[in-house]
């Protein structure tokens, strides 16, 4: 099936308001929503950010001094669920996958425009209301993971105003995840194989998949949570007979999935961009595919891992330990598929690559961790402490954090036409890396001494350890300020790109840099190798 | 080719050697208390030295790729046109599922010797009636041991403070007090929200949930004091919310036991 642009749609998008106030319109090109996605997601970001600088300033010091323990308990449960459902998830699946999936499959936009607009904008107003929530009678303050009882005791008008947000951004995500799926295997152009897609679609293929199978199952369990809540419901509720552990089950279906709706795209996007600066094809096409899938399959089949104190049965136990290992194997094929595509390149030192191998070291600790955290007798002992912390912002900060920023660097030159400053960039990855590896390697060594997670107080023996710590997070809040200076500057007057500054061959960049508003020209260039670079010099010899 | 090869060989065995010395010389862990730790540590020994080899070795190869192959000023044109290696890939894919599957039976074997994999007990005639479903923590015990069992303590948490029943003695006591070398089988159970019982230096931790039971048992090898933790989010004073279990001489012990004995009431 192809779409053609009919020209009464056409005169609606000339109605549309030109310049930079389209990115404050209900506009439906697909590349205005992907800015508007990545552009909110930063804003929520810096959001996020002082609240974990705000996290890390009480943890400075072992007493509970800086603020009072029921808001400290609103901060971090804010933190996490603004970084997940505000930033990460929204930027690497909304705003990348709108802005590059339509060029990737030769679309002028994509299947459902107006049902795109729709989902990115009930980002901002949930996004608002859960950070206004603080100010009504005290935000949410049961963690990320809202368990009951906790969640049913706590005040309630915080909590129900998480959940709403949260269904709301579900919601988005959802309609997001149709999108994808509709697109990349309805609006493909004639001729286009599946196998001849960028890996990027693959990933966004593979992670749409989880967010419609498993965010519809956090929704119906929030909306029971927020029954028992309201209406004194026992759902969960253990006073009135309801079972804890089953909201657990529940919650964990949806909330493991969404790690890998978190890392899935930055897997695509570092395969976009690995091969581009190191001027080789992508190692291995076919099994990274196949890596994929499998992760999805195995994704959706390890969510218990996360409750092996929870009392679960010995053989769950094993089951989940054994299936959750697995999932190294395929995410270990796409590490050493990246690395045997730098082998051998000729490897551009800059700032989205230095990136993009930052993300392949801190994602390999991340991996090993999790690995170790899998297995029952060693999880027993960490859960719930800062081995756990640290684990998974080696995953999501050290890998998909990471990977949007390269992804920034390599494709704002697509966006504006200008190029970044490459000085400001590197100066960013340094301050960035060293920071990150400051502030969470010596989590690890907090969690297995004893120091759990969510505490405002501490044993002052560990007053040291989590004094570098918070050293390491103030060197990442400093990292951001080269970062917007850069954008900032470079947007008006960084160095012109060219249309293709970086001579890569998917088809994002066969077209002029900013792109027409319908991608391209004339017709969609039918792209069958995006990754073979190192070819034609060897056909024209 | 050949020289090629002798410098792989060496880098790989120096790696090998520095993970296993760091392996073996850092200790990350606290002090070992009870039977569980030393088991434990074996484990963390073991991942950690297959972690650290796999970790520097990939380390490595990003930083020498990025050293020798990276693009020198005068050099145009791109990398060697290679799209895969049918082989490395099924050497990289069979090599890990190995080290996983072993590292999981592995894991399983700790985990059976920890008491984790024996059956579910769902008659814990000491303390419950037949028909109460007990959750499983690890270290479980058969019924017959726990009868024979004088130390049964059960254990109610809530907000925010721990309470241990001695149910021998009919006392309640804010401070766990255990004799040396003996195993301790508790039945845990909340009064309001989850909580979770966790000391560090016995390498256990089981959550004690409200509405359903459950059962942790250890066996502590080394007198002193040691903290327990609450390890699941329960409220603003969770991360103050902490108690003291005291290892003795069984001597020791039993003073302390028979101070605080109340007389049984019959009535």
């Amino acid at each position: 099936m192809t779409i053609s642009i009919d020209p009464q749609k056409t005169n609606n998008e000339s109605l549309q308001p030109k310049g930079w106030l389209r990115y404050f319109s209900f506009s439906l090109d697909h590349k205005v929503i992907g800015i508007q996605y990545l552009v909110c997601g930063f804003l929520f970001y810096l959001i996020g950010g002082t609240l974990a600088s705000a996290i890390r300033i009480e943890l400075a010091s072992p007493m509970s001094d800086f603020m009072p323990r029921d808001v400290y308990n609103q901060v971090l449960t804010l933190h996490g669920t603004i970084m997940i459902f505000l930033w990460i998830v929204p930027v690497v699946n909304g705003a990348f996958g709108n802005y590059l999936i339509p060029f990737y499959v030769g679309a002028r936009d994509m299947a459902f425009p107006r049902l795109n607009a729709v989902a990115f904008w009930l980002i901002p107003p949930s996004g608002l209301m859960l950070v206004a929530s603080y100010f009504v009678e005290g935000a949410a303050q049961a963690g990320w993971t809202a368990y009951p009882p906790l969640s049913i005791t706590t005040p309630q008008s915080g909590q129900i105003i998480w959940i709403l947000s949260v269904l709301l951004l579900g919601g988005s995500s959802i309609f997001g995840g149709i999108n994808f799926i509709a697109t990349i295997i309805k609006l493909r152009r004639p001729g286009l194989k599946l196998m001849q897609l960028p890996m990027y679609c693959w990933a966004m293929l593979g992670t749409s998949l989880l967010v419609v199978l498993s965010t519809p199952v956090l929704a119906g369990t929030l909306i029971l949570l927020s029954f028992d809540i309201i209406a004194n419901t026992g759902f969960f509720n253990p006073v009135l007979g309801g079972n804890v552990v089953v909201y657990q089950h529940l919650f964990w279906f949806y909330s493991h999935p969404a790690v890998y709706i978190m890392v899935l795209p930055a897997f695509g996007l570092v395969s976009e961009i690995l091969p581009v600066h190191a001027r080789k094809p992508l190692f291995g096409y076919t099994t990274m595919v196949f890596s994929i899938m499998g992760i999805v399959v195995l994704g959706l089949v390890v969510w218990a891992h996360h409750m092996f104190t929870s009392g679960t049965p010995p053989w769950m136990r094993l089951f989940f330990t054994i299936a959750t290992a697995f999932i190294a194997v395929p995410t270990g094929i796409k590490f050493f598929n990246w690395v045997a595509t730098l082998w051998g390149g000729k490897i551009s030192i800059n700032s989205a690559m230095l990136f993009s191998c930052g993300f392949i070291i801190n994602f390999v600790f991340g991996g090993i961790t999790g690995v170790a955290l899998a297995q029952v007798p060693f999880d027993i002992h960490v859960h719930d402490t800062y081995f756990v912390v640290a684990h998974f912002h080696y995953i999501v900060y050290g890998g998909t954090v990471f990977i949007i920023f390269s992804s920034i660097y390599h494709w704002f030159p697509k966006v504006t036409g200008k190029m970044l400053n490459e000085k400001l960039g590197i100066l960013h990855f340094i301050i960035t890396f060293i920071g990150f590896n400051l502030c969470f390697a010596p989590q690890h060594w907090l969690g297995l001494n004893g120091m759990p997670r969510r505490v405002a107080e501490y044993d002052p023996q560990f007053q040291f350890v989590n004094q570098i710590s918070s050293l390491g997070a103030l060197l990442m809040a400093i990292s951001t300020i080269p970062f917007l200076i850069n954008v900032l500057l470079s947007v008006r007057n960084g160095k012109d790109a060219g249309d293709n500054p970086w001579n890569a061959l998917t088809p994002e960049w066969l077209t002029s840099s900013p792109p027409p508003v319908e991608n391209w020209e004339g017709e969609a260039p039918l792209v069958e190798e995006p990754y073979g670079y190192g070819k034609e010099i060897s056909e024209q010899k | 080719m050949l020289n090629k090869n002798i410098y792989l060989i060496l880098i790989i065995s120096l790696v090998f050697a520095i993970s296993f010395w760091i392996g073996f010389n850092v200790n990350l862990l606290p002090a070992e208390a009870s039977i569980n730790a030393p088991i434990y540590d074996e484990l963390f020994k073991i991942l950690f030295i297959i972690g650290l080899i796999i970790f520097i070795g990939m380390t490595i190869a990003v930083i020498y790729s990025l050293f020798k192959f990276r693009k020198r000023n005068d050099q145009i044109g791109d990398g060697i046109a290679l799209e895969g290696n049918l082989s490395l890939e099924i050497v990289w894919t069979i090599i890990p599922s190995i080290i996983v599957l072993l590292i999981g039976l592995y894991s399983y074997n700790i985990y059976d010797r920890m008491g984790g994999m024996k059956e579910l007990n769902h008659n814990h005639e000491m303390m419950t009636s037949n028909t109460e479903k007990i959750w499983a923590g690890i270290s479980q015990t058969s019924d017959n041991e726990i009868a024979i069992n004088n130390l049964s303590i059960e254990v109610s948490a809530m907000q925010f403070a721990f309470l241990f029943n001695y149910p021998k003695g009919n006392f309640i006591s804010g401070e766990l007090h255990v004799p040396v070398d003996q195993k301790v089988s508790m039945k845990m159970e909340s009064k309001d929200v989850i909580h979770a019982f966790w000391v560090p230096e016995f390498r256990i931790k089981q959550d004690i949930i409200p509405g359903q039971p459950t059962i942790l048992n250890f066996t502590p090898t080394k007198v002193g004091k040691y903290p327990i933790i609450c390890a699941e989010l329960c409220g603003p004073y969770h991360g103050g919310m902490r108690a003291s279990i005291i290892v003795e001489e069984e001597s020791d012990y039993n003073e302390w036991f028979n101070k605080n004995k109340k007389p049984e009431v019959n009535l």
